[in-house]
This record gives C-alpha cells, structure tokens and sequence, in this order.
C-alpha cells in the first residue's frame, strides 16, 4: 500500500510542469549555496582558529648565504616578479630582532631540518623564544647542560604553574574578600598572614634563567618567572600534539589576553559576552511582555493601537549605533551623571555611574531588541483562540486570572521565541557597546567576591568588540589574525549555546503544556 | 434614543407562553442589544423556567449566541456593545452595579459550540474554577472533581488518566470536560451554546443525554442549529428570527402545531 502511494507521488512529481520543475531547481539550488557559505564560514573559523594552537613543527631553515631561521612555514605566495615563491614563516625572539614573521625566497633556501631539541619557549613579554637549549640556572646558581637541563626546566615550569595557581588563589579567595574588612582586628591579622604567605610564594617563584642558543647564532637568556611554558615541537608525538592543542585551547578560553590583545586567552570577553547578554535578558523580557499584553489584550484596538503596533515594528529597523548613541546620552550622561551627583558624589569628578558600564549597555541593548520581543509575544498572542479567553472568563475568572492562568502559559513559547531572536541580536551587536561601557581590556570581570558581587558600573570586555580591537588596533596583525579567527569562532558558539539553552527552554515549556501549544 | 427603530412585527403575545415568576430562574425583560449600529436582538421578553431545558432556535445570525452571552455578561468587554432592557436571575438584576461578575459568571455557566479545554491536565481543567475562588482543600477539591465528572458522564472514561493533557481527549470528551469543569464551580444556570455541532453523532447523543440528567438541578438553555435535537431534549422552544423572538411554546406543541406561519416555515424548511 505504502509503495503505491510513493509511487503516485514520485509520478506525480515528474508530470511536473517543465516552469515548475525548474523553479524547483532554482529554489534547491539556493538553498545548497547558501548553506554552502554557511558551512565555508565555520570551516574557516574552526580550520584558521582553532588550528592556530596546534604545535606544528619549527622548521631550521639554512639560506644559501649560510644564514639560520627558525620558524613554522605558514604560506607560500608567488613572487611580484612571477619568478619563483617566497615562503612566510612564523620566527620568535621579537626582543632581538623585532620581528616574528620572516619571508624568505623558496629558491635561496639551501636546506630544511626539524632537529628535535629544538625548544619553544612561551613567555609572559615578547611573544615567543626559539632556539637550542644551553642551559638552565636554578635559583641557587646551579647549572644544568644538556638533556639534563631540559628535564630541569620541565619541572621548574610545572613547579612554577602551581606556585602560579596558589598565588592567584590566594589572591581572589582570601586576600581580595579580607581587604573589604580593614577595622575587623581578626580580619586585620588574618590579611597579615595571607601577605606574608603571598611574599613566601612570590619569593618562590623568582630566581632562575634559561638560555638559549638562536638559529641566528646569538643567546637569548629568559628569566624562569617570565617563562609560561615550553615545548620541543619537533620531538612530540602525534599525541603530545593533542595534549598542547587541548592546554592551548583551554588556556585561550580560560585566561586573559596579553600582549594587547594580541596573544593569551579570552575569558573576560567571553563571561562579559555571557553575563551582558543574559542581564539584557532579564531586562527586556518583562517590558517586551507587559507591552505586548497591553497593546494585544488591554488597549482598544483602534487606529492609535495599530500605529504604535506599527512603530514598534519599524524600531526593529532602526541602525543598532543610533541606540548606542540614545544610550550615551539618555543613559551614561543623563541617568548615570544624575545618580553619580547623588550617589557618588565622594568620588567624584571621576564617575561612576556616569560613565559606560555593564548596566548602561544591557539596557541599551534591552532597548534595541525590545520591538523583537514585544513583536513575538504579539504574536503568540494572537494565536490563542478567543475561545480560550473566554472559557476562563466564563468560569469567573476576573481579567489578570485569565491573562496570567490562561493566556500567557499559553503565549510561553512565542515569548521566549522573542528573547531568542533577541538574544541572537544582542549578542552579535558591537556597535553601540563601543558607546556605552565595552572597554578594549578589563582583565577584572564585573563579578567577583566584593560586595555587592555583580558590579553593574563596571566596563567589560566583549567577544565581538575584542575582535574588532585585535584585528585592527593590535600591532602586529598578523599574529593576532589566528586569534581572531578563533574569537570569532567562539562568539558563534556563544551565540549559539544561548540559542539552545533558550530553545531547550521553549521546548521544555510546549511539551509542558501539550502537543497543541505548539500549533 | 431607543435602540429598536422600527419593531418589524409586533410579539404575538398568544404565541409566547409565559411562567409565573416563582417557577422562573431568569426573566429577560425588553431586551435589546446592538454592535454599534447593527442591531443584534430586538426588545425579546421571556421567562426560563427553572430546572428545564429551553432552546433557542432559529436561522444563523438572528442572535442566539448574542443572547447567551447577554445572560453572562460576556459582553462587557466589547465596548462596542449597546444595550437596554433588564435580565433578571432570581428576580435580582444582573447588570445592578453591586453585582461581581466573576460571581454571576459562576452561578451563569456556559458551554461554547467548540469545545475550548485549557492546555493543562484533564484534573486542573475541571480543578480551574476551584482553585479561583480558593479556599478549598485538596480533598474537598478532588472530591468536588471526581463529582463534577461523574455528572458530566466523563468519569469512568478518565479517571486513570487524570494527569494525561486535556488536548488528549477526543472532541466529544472534551466537550463534557469542559461541562463538568462548568459543573465543578457550582452554577444555577448552564448556558449551551451549539454544544455538539462540532461533534460526531455518538459524542452529540452523549451530551443530549447529559442534558436530559443535569436538568434535576439545574435550568439549562441550549441554542442549538439542529431541531431534532431541540425536538429531543427541550421542554420548551423559543424561536428567534432576526433578533425578534416569534414564537416561544412547550416543545412538543412548537414543533407539532406551531401558532405563526413564520415558525412554522422555518421549521418545515429545516425538518426536511
Ligand atoms: N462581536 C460582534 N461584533 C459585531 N457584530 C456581531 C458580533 N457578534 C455577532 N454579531 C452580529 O450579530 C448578529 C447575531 O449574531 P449571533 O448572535 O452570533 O447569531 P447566531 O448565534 O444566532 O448565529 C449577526 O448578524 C452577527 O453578524
Ligand atoms: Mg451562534
């Protein structure tokens, strides 16, 4: 039975009509090459993002003139005068030459090699150190050659990661939450042992040099505490690989940038990203509802309700910048500056409130994508047969009963519909955050153990805003543009965790309320 | 300035049968009502009786659910809405200021043409009017649903399934849950308006028989397309045409031997 049916429609569909089928087509034919571009854009983003912290192999170069590099092959572009390639590589040791990039004519190279102890050493000032090791000098002066160097710095580097980590939680969990409470004498000494315990930890940790010898023929010596880590990317295994891919991209998400921008980690981007679009959230969910309960269930529908419905529909329209500048105005001048001169008036003339923060950008943007929500929930709204409303009424329900037992558990989906398409917006928007309170760096994110927690005067950082800054206003663009790729790559998941939580939400809310919900 | 313009034809007043007030649950008294300017009923005078089925017949549009929904007052949220004349429930008027409409509203109950279950379980369905006047406790309130669906003739069909969605329910299940969550909030009254017409011919024969028992207590008016069906079930019949009410007799009488050449018209139109 089920066969034939196939059958007639497959029938069918070839009597098509010769137009319609090739409007078919044309319509299967758009919707491939346009989810074509989407799936070049993320396989972009992934390949130059997250392949940035992938060790590949330090290639020792040898010229014809018998100069030394050192450095990872990134591309080969032909030469202006159509004779040969010339090769880029990706050198290190920016503090003795200035340079990290190299370009070298593919025909003068004389020879290549991965000597496997070649080192590669992450520092906290001047990007990269490449070079054989020397040697290691401890603290006390000691000095160790050869393969027994290298064992030495493993250790130290690891010895010193955690003396790192109990410093900087030493920091956040006891120092930081006591400094609040100055007059308390417990506290007082409290503090006083924490700072003797940080001066012993700090103390620890300095001391100790390594040496390098560079391809270039010179040494370079390296301070142990200026060191974060260091590989020999020609001697690992493919497994070795994956472990440093993985700390790579961990650190890039857990730490904090460094270098302008430029290298290190995202995490205050990303928990501001997170906790501003959240904050906008919380902000325009319940006005976006109420105005749509009001202009869909209370005001007379007439022609004032159908323009205002109308203008709400045009907002949506309005360039996001324009919002950027109503909430420099309205809000950081108007607002902030009026609660800084009643509020804060001790700490001025530096503001507080006057100033862009936290606040003033999920409101701006609670604004900008308040027409999407109030537009869904009318929606929704409108949906909900009147029978329904009447069914509750009729049972002696009074209005608000209706409105809040009936009608909005029914309108729940289409609401959070609206705050998914919100969120969807206001967490790809850069423009207006430039304006009211974004901050190229703030390395303290706005939540933290000080009272009241959550700091809703603070700047922040924001995924898309350090794009932009790292992409154009860093110095050296092109060891940042693997960054980039991998923030953008990032801001898309973002949004798209966001998306799913929101949507699971919705889900979750319909299958609550029966099949028919979802009509 | 009166609503009615022109009365078309004047009420035959030996063709409306009349009750003593006593015997009477809602006496309707020059009733006129109007959408803006498009007049919807036309000065109607009639008694219900109380604890018997009445009907409302006649054609689409001539204000049979205008009329129902007068008796509730669901019209008082369409401002558009003019109206003159009096209801009277219980010889107490229903539009009195002092009078709580959530309150009429429950003592009113009515049932629309298609059924309209909330999106929630079949238990907090009927639990819906419960739990608005509160102050109940969960026993007396499961003991007051359990009821209300026996009276609806729905609970041997749910009752394992009390938690399963309302929207669950085939149409004629949901037609009687929602006239047992009618029932559950106590009402004197049960107003009907096409309860079947969205049903198939088992479910309708449900909800005539449902009918036929609830009229022990309570005084039920049904307006409905289908004469047989008024035929079946009503004591008396009124027949409305354009917003005029024409004829009004005992059932068996309207339909056997009606008094006016319009009634009967209309109805030998629509028997055959
Ligand atoms: N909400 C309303 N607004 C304007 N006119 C209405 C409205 N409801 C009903 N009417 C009009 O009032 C008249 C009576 O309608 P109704 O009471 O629904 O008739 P019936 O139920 O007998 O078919 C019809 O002409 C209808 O068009
Ligand atoms: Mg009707």
């Amino acid at each position: 039975m089920r066969g034939g049916v196939t059958k007639t429609a497959a029938s069918r569909r070839l009597r098509l009509p010769r137009g319609e089928g090739a409007g078919a087509w044309l319509c299967a034919g758009s919707v491939a090459l346009s989810l074509l571009a989407l799936l070049a854009l993320l396989v972009l983003l992934t390949v130059r993002g997250l392949g940035h912290f992938w060790p590949s192999p330090v290639a020792l170069v040898t010229l014809e003139d018998g100069r030394q590099l050192a450095g990872e092959g990134v591309r080969e572009v032909p030469l202006a005068d159509g004779d040969g390639l010339e090769r880029l590589y990706r050198t290190g040791n920016r503090d003795l030459d200035g340079e990290r990039w190299a370009w070298v004519r593919v025909s003068a190279i004389e020879a290549v090699g991965y000597p496997a102890d070649l080192v590669v050493v992450e520092r906290r000032r001047w990007g990269r150190a490449i070079g054989h090791l020397v040697a290691v000098q401890g603290a006390g002066g000691e000095r160790l050659e050869g393969e027994a160097a290298w064992t030495a710095l493993e250790a130290r580097l690891a010895e010193l990661g955690t003396l790192r980590d109990a410093r900087d939680r030493l920091r956040e969990e006891v120092i930081l939450p006591l400094a609040g409470r100055r007059d308390d004498e417990a506290a007082a000494r409290e503090l006083e042992a924490a700072h003797a315990r940080l001066r012993e930890l700090q103390a620890a940790m300095a001391g100790g040099r390594l040496e390098l010898a560079t391809a270039d023929g010179g040494t370079l010596t390296v301070p142990l505490a200026q060191a974060l880590g260091a590989y020999r990317p020609n001697a690992m295994s493919p497994l070795d690989r994956l472990a440093a891919w993985g700390e790579g991209v961990w650190r890039f998400l857990s730490e904090g940038p460094r270098a302008a921008n430029t290298a290190g980690g995202v995490w205050p981007a990303i928990f501001g990203t997170v906790l501003m679009v959240m904050l906008m959230s919380l902000l325009v969910t319940p006005f976006g509802v109420l105005a749509a309960i009001y202009l869909n269930e209370v005001a007379h529908q007439g022609r004032l309700t159908r323009l205002v419905r109308i203008a709400v529909r045009n907002l949506a329209g309005v360039p996001s910048i324009v919002y950027g500048v109503f909430g420099l105005g309205v809000f950081v001048y108007g607002i902030g500056g009026r609660l800084d001169s009643w509020f804060f008036e001790a700490a001025l003339p530096s503001p507080t409130f006057g100033t862009g923060g936290l606040l003033w950008a999920s409101l701006t943007l609670a604004l900008l994508t308040l027409p999407v929500v109030i537009v869904a929930t009318e929606e929704g709204l409108a949906r909900i047969p009147d029978q329904q409303r009447e069914g509750a009424l009729a049972l002696g329900a009074t209005r608000l009963e209706m409105l809040s037992r009936v009608v909005l558990p029914m309108a729940a989906p289409a609401m959070l519909t609206g705050v998914i398409l919100a969120v969807a917006r206001a967490a790809g928007e850069v423009a207006p955050l430039m304006l009211v309170g974004v901050a190229k760096l703030a390395p303290q994110v706005p939540v933290d153990g000080d009272f009241p927690f959550l700091h809703l005067e603070r700047k922040f950082m924001h995924l898309g805003y350090h794009i932009f800054d790292a992409a154009f206003h860093g110095g050296d663009v092109q060891a940042a543009m693997p960054l980039v790729y991998a923030t953008a790559l990032l801001l898309v998941l973002v949004i798209l965790v966001l998306n799913l939580t929101a949507i699971f939400l919705r889900h979750h809310l319909s299958t609550r309320h029966g099949a028919l919900t979802r009509r | 300035m009166p609503l009615v313009k022109e009365q078309r034809s004047s009420p035959d007043p030996a063709a409306i049968i009349d009750f003593p007030p006593e015997a009477s649950s809602l006496a309707i008294r020059g009733l006129s009502l109007a959408y803006g300017d498009k007049t919807a009923l036309r000065n109607l005078t009639l008694r219900v009786p109380r604890h018997r089925v009445t009907a409302f017949i006649g054609p689409s549009g001539c204000g049979k659910s205008t009329l129902l929904r007068v008796l509730n007052r669901l019209h008082d949220l369409n401002d558009e809405v003019v109206r003159e004349g009096e209801v009277l429930l219980e010889g107490e008027d229903i539009h009195a200021p002092e009078v709580a409409v959530a309150e009429l509203r429950r003592r009113v109950g009515m049932v629309f043409q298609s059924p309209n279950p909330f999106p929630m379980s079949i238990h907090d369905n009927v639990a819906f009017g419960l739990r608005l006047q509160g102050g109940l406790s969960k026993r007396k309130r499961d003991d007051i649903i359990e009821w209300a669906l026996r009276s609806a003739a729905l609970w041997d069909e749910v009752k394992d399934r009390l938690r399963a969605s309302a929207w669950s329910l085939s149409g004629g299940q949901q037609q009687r849950l929602v006239i047992a969550r009618t029932l559950a909030v106590g009402p004197e009254v049960l107003l009907l308006d096409e309860p079947a017409s969205a049903l198939d011919p088992i479910s309708t024969l449900k909800i005539e028989e449902l009918i036929r028992n609830l009229k022990s207590h309570l005084t039920l008016v049904l307006v409905t397309h289908n004469m047989q069906q008024a035929a079946r079930v009503s004591d008396y019949t009124a027949f409305l045409q354009q917003g005029e009410l024409v004829e009004y007799a005992p059932t068996d009488a309207l339909f056997t031997n009606p008094r006016l050449a319009r009634t009967e018209n209309y109805i030998t139109g629509r028997m055959a």
